[in-house]
């Protein structure tokens, strides 16, 4: 199996999943590039977890909001383990793009509700999508729909859905905010009862006739009696919903774009690869699966190795899945799951409707020692499965040069691609000590011993901050 | 930056979870205090009087003689109008002074550019706790956030010292500028060095510090002792924050506000005697706050989420005594059941911030807020 074929498809679930162990690419590649992708799209293919796994080991996985620190937790353990890692990345995606936060909602279930939609039409039709986000409980309380009435309009909800959900700034007026807010009118929530013993209680949609404003309203050059719905629908015809859907998508999947408040001012990366996701998304009828099946057998995302700065969740969740040993919920995921936090994307609770600023700002002292130290510590491990693996696997190869074998852990650990210079400090903290021996159990100690240091020093690197 | 030794220093104090007003500067004398804590109450032999109407908490007595030395303030009734009643929410709107919408930039972020706008020191400001405080965040300030000082550093998994020292000499090569690799990678090799630094400076802190104060055994006692070595080494660190936590006491909160304030009062005596001790605590105050305070009425173990709440902020050059006023507790005064806050938190940051930090409130907290002379 050439190289090359490792490598893109590593490339490829590190981006359409959560990264993949040496086996794992190894089979994949075998069966194909294109094969893989079919598989990933077609989330049928294999079952979704058990949902009851994490509730049987962690009851408080039910109400998560009741046991400080568990809110992600159960989120955190299906990433880990999905047999459909396409579904849950998309379920990230839509999340980072509809970021809603228990911050305002103080209901993790709530949150966690909108994850379970993003699974279940995260790859199906953008436009039901929307409507499913504009009748969900915890966005209309994030975004205080419950408070926009017939007869005093709150505009929150109305102006995000063109800002962030949808088009853009700069491609409507704010007569089309106010006229869409109004549209939304009595689009409510039941109201809710009094927090109880287990934490609050859940919410449901509800829409009140007589809070609805019926009147006519004209919106981006369409007169009518509008409600919500007819408001997604016009939306969705405007060729700047489809151009911004693209861009997220070339965002999340192919390389770092500049900031969501910028691109109305900044042009894409590459203009060309977002004309032709948009021009999937149209003429798709907004079919999220089609156009990802596009993006990901192009050109541009093939050649896109290494132009993403990993998401804190994609540091925590892709290291794990390398080195292995967490398949089963075991004590501890509480803190687990609270690690991306730390590095700063609290999952479930993004810092504003707006979402996490991405790419470079990922990154700051307190960040980026985190990062280090978590995945050293990971990858310092013996007793994990991948760390196993991968020592196995070298002592099969018995390379005693320093070259070779930083070659080596560069490979299996990505295959990862490195400053020239980056390689030479690596062999050259190898050399300190000289060559490697693989004869006899104290030679292959000393040597996974000091195998042990270079891997620590490679997640350390700048390059594994990258996807 | 001119930095000298004597420049001022701000330790803030969280106290996560809503620490129950009432409990913590108890209004004994008012009947509607035992009138509404049936159950929840601090019987009058208990409290520690501060005068005839209000006492602290029968745990807070080495706070209390701080305050008897006249070294700290004690501020009625903050908060702000309109309280979510969330944790979670309220951090948020104490911690980027955003009320109306989600903010972004924490208010201390933004203190912190104003003293070191060059980012000369890798250490103006540092936190304590296990992740980075919103209060702290702002893009493209560097805060070195602390777990544990005694194993502060890039991989501190390497328990070997030799070896953990060659691989961050390694690190350091492996971030070192690499012509042409783009300024993201340029970004990224620039905070890692000043993480290393501000690691490697740190380091130093518990190795120069020697001290007759025997601090307690608790998590918030051994981050205080922290920040006093890091105060001690004179790194140029001008704003520390710290939490400790939870607060919150929905039910068996007689025993658990016992160990809160035992913990949080012993602690602190020990920092402030360990300060003066040194002779370096003349440039220090802190501030404590809550996000709440909790309902008037409690629920027959504990009491929920609240509004009005009590800050004290500490110090030498703190004028001490009782600023604003104790919020009324009769029903038609209450809010949806608790006390109405009666000074806005953004005018006790604006007090710090201006009277002495040195430095313009305004465009930190947004606005002008009433200020209190507890800082003369």
């Amino acid at each position: 199996m050439a190289d090359q074929d490792i490598a893109l498809m590593a490339h490829l679930m590190r981006r359409a999943g959560f990264g993949a162990t040496r086996e794992e690419l190894e089979a994949r590649a075998a069966k194909g590039y294109e094969a893989t992708v079919e598989e990933l799209l077609d989330t049928e293919e294999h079952g979704p977890l058990d949902q009851l796994d994490m509730m049987r080991y962690h009851p408080w996985a039910w109400r998560p909001g009741t046991l400080p620190g568990m809110g992600a937790a159960e989120w955190l353990h299906d990433m880990i383990n999905t047999q459909r890692p396409l579904e849950e990345k998309m379920a990230l995606f839509w999340h980072q793009v509809f970021a809603t936060g228990v911050s305002k909602v103080d209901h993790y279930e709530d949150v966690m509700g909108m994850i379970v939609k993003f699974r279940e039409k995260g790859m199906g039709d953008y436009r039901e999508l929307l409507i499913e986000m504009a009748k969900d409980p915890a966005m209309i309380y994030w975004l205080d729909n419950c408070e926009n009435h017939s007869t005093a309009v709150n505009e929150n909800w109305g102006r995000e859905l063109l800002e962030l959900f949808s088009m853009g700034v700069g491609n409507y007026t704010e007569v089309d905010v106010r006229e869409c807010s109004r549209a939304f009118t009595g689009w409510s929530i039941l109201p809710r009862l009094p927090r109880g013993p287990i934490g609050r209680h859940d919410w449901f949609f509800e829409y009140r006739e007589e809070d609805h404003d019926d009147g006519e309203k004209t919106f981006l050059g369409e007169t009518g009696n509008f409600n919500g719905e007819d408001i997604i629908r016009i939306i969705c015809e405007q060729p700047a919903t489809a151009r911004f859907i693209a861009r997220h998508l070339y965002n999340f999947f192919v390389a770092d774009e500049a900031q969501v408040p910028a691109w109305s001012v900044t042009p894409p990366v590459d203009p060309e690869a977002v004309d032709l996701l948009a021009d999937t998304l149209v003429e798709s009828g907004y079919d999220i699966r089609s156009t990802l099946r596009v993006l990901f057998n192009s050109d541009f995302f093939k050649n896109a190795r290494f132009a993403h700065l990993k998401s804190p969740v994609e540091v925590v969740v892709g290291t794990l899945r390398l080195v292995g040993g967490a398949e089963f919920p075991a004590p501890g995921i509480g803190d687990l799951s609270r690690q991306p936090g730390y590095m700063g994307q609290d999952l479930l609770n993004p810092p504003s409707v707006e979402g996490w600023h991405t790419g470079a700002e990922w990154i700051n002292s307190g960040s980026l020692m985190r990062r280090v130290n978590f995945t050293a510590d990971l990858v310092g491990d013996p007793a994990r499965p991948g760390i196993k693996a991968l020592m196995e696997r070298l002592k099969v190869q018995g390379e005693r040069s320093p070259g070779k074998v930083v070659d080596s852990c560069l490979d299996l650990m990505g295959p990862l691609e490195v400053n020239p210079e980056s390689r030479d400090a690596l062999i050259g903290y190898v050399e300190e000590v000289g060559d490697f021996g693989w004869d006899g159990a104290d030679q292959v100690e000393a040597s996974m011993t000091r195998v042990s240091e270079l891997l620590q020093l490679i997640v350390a690197m700048r390059e594994y901050q990258y996807a | 930056m001119t930095s000298t030794s004597k420049d001022p220093v701000l330790v803030v104090l969280q106290l996560t979870g809503g620490n129950d007003y009432l409990n913590t500067v108890v209004p004994y004398t008012n009947p509607l205090y035992k009138d509404n804590r049936p159950t929840v109450v601090i019987p009058d032999d208990q409290v520690i009087p501060i005068d005839d109407k209000v006492g602290f908490h029968p745990r807070m007595g080495p706070v209390k003689n701080i305050y008897d030395r006249g070294d700290m303030a004690i501020i009625h009734g903050v908060g702000y109008s309109d309280s979510p009643r969330s944790h979670f929410r309220s951090m948020d709107i104490w911690h980027t002074c955003e009320p109306d919408k989600l903010g972004t930039e924490g208010w201390l972020g933004r203190a912190t550019r104003e003293i070191d706008p060059n980012k000369e020191n890798v250490l103006t400001a540092v936190a304590f706790g296990a992740s980075l405080f919103r209060a702290l965040v702002l893009p493209g300030v560097p805060v070195a956030v602390v777990d544990d000082l005694d194993t502060y550093g890039l991989l501190p998994g390497i328990s070997e010292q030799q070896q953990r020292t060659r691989m961050l000499e390694r690190f350091a090569r492996l971030y070192s500028p690499v012509m042409g690799s783009g300024p993201v990678m340029d970004y990224l090799g620039q905070t890692g060095l000043d993480t290393l630094k501000g690691a490697d400076i740190l380091k130093e802190a518990p190795k120069m510090y020697s001290s007759s104060i025997e601090y307690p055994n608790t998590v918030l006692a051994k981050r205080l002792k922290g920040i006093a070595q890091i105060h001690m080494a004179d790194f140029g660190t001008r704003v520390f924050y710290v939490d400790h936590g939870s607060f919150d006491s929905h039910s068996n909160q007689m025993d658990m506000h016992d160990k809160l304030w035992k913990d949080v009062s012993e602690g602190v005596e020990c920092f402030f005697d360990d300060l003066r001790e040194h002779g370096v605590a003349d440039n220090v105050i802190m501030l404590m706050f809550t996000e709440f305070g909790r309902r008037t009425r409690d629920n027959g173990s504990g009491t929920d989420h609240g509004a009005g709440g009590v800050s004290f902020v500490l110090g030498d050059r703190v004028k001490g005594g009782q600023y604003s006023e104790y919020p009324s507790m009769e029903d038609r005064d209450l809010e949806q059941g608790d006390v109405v806050p009666n000074h806005d938190f953004r005018g006790v940051y604006s007090t710090i911030l201006e009277d002495w930090m040195g430095l313009d409130a305004k465009p930190i907290v947004e606005g002008n807020f009433e200020k209190l002379p507890f800082l003369g």
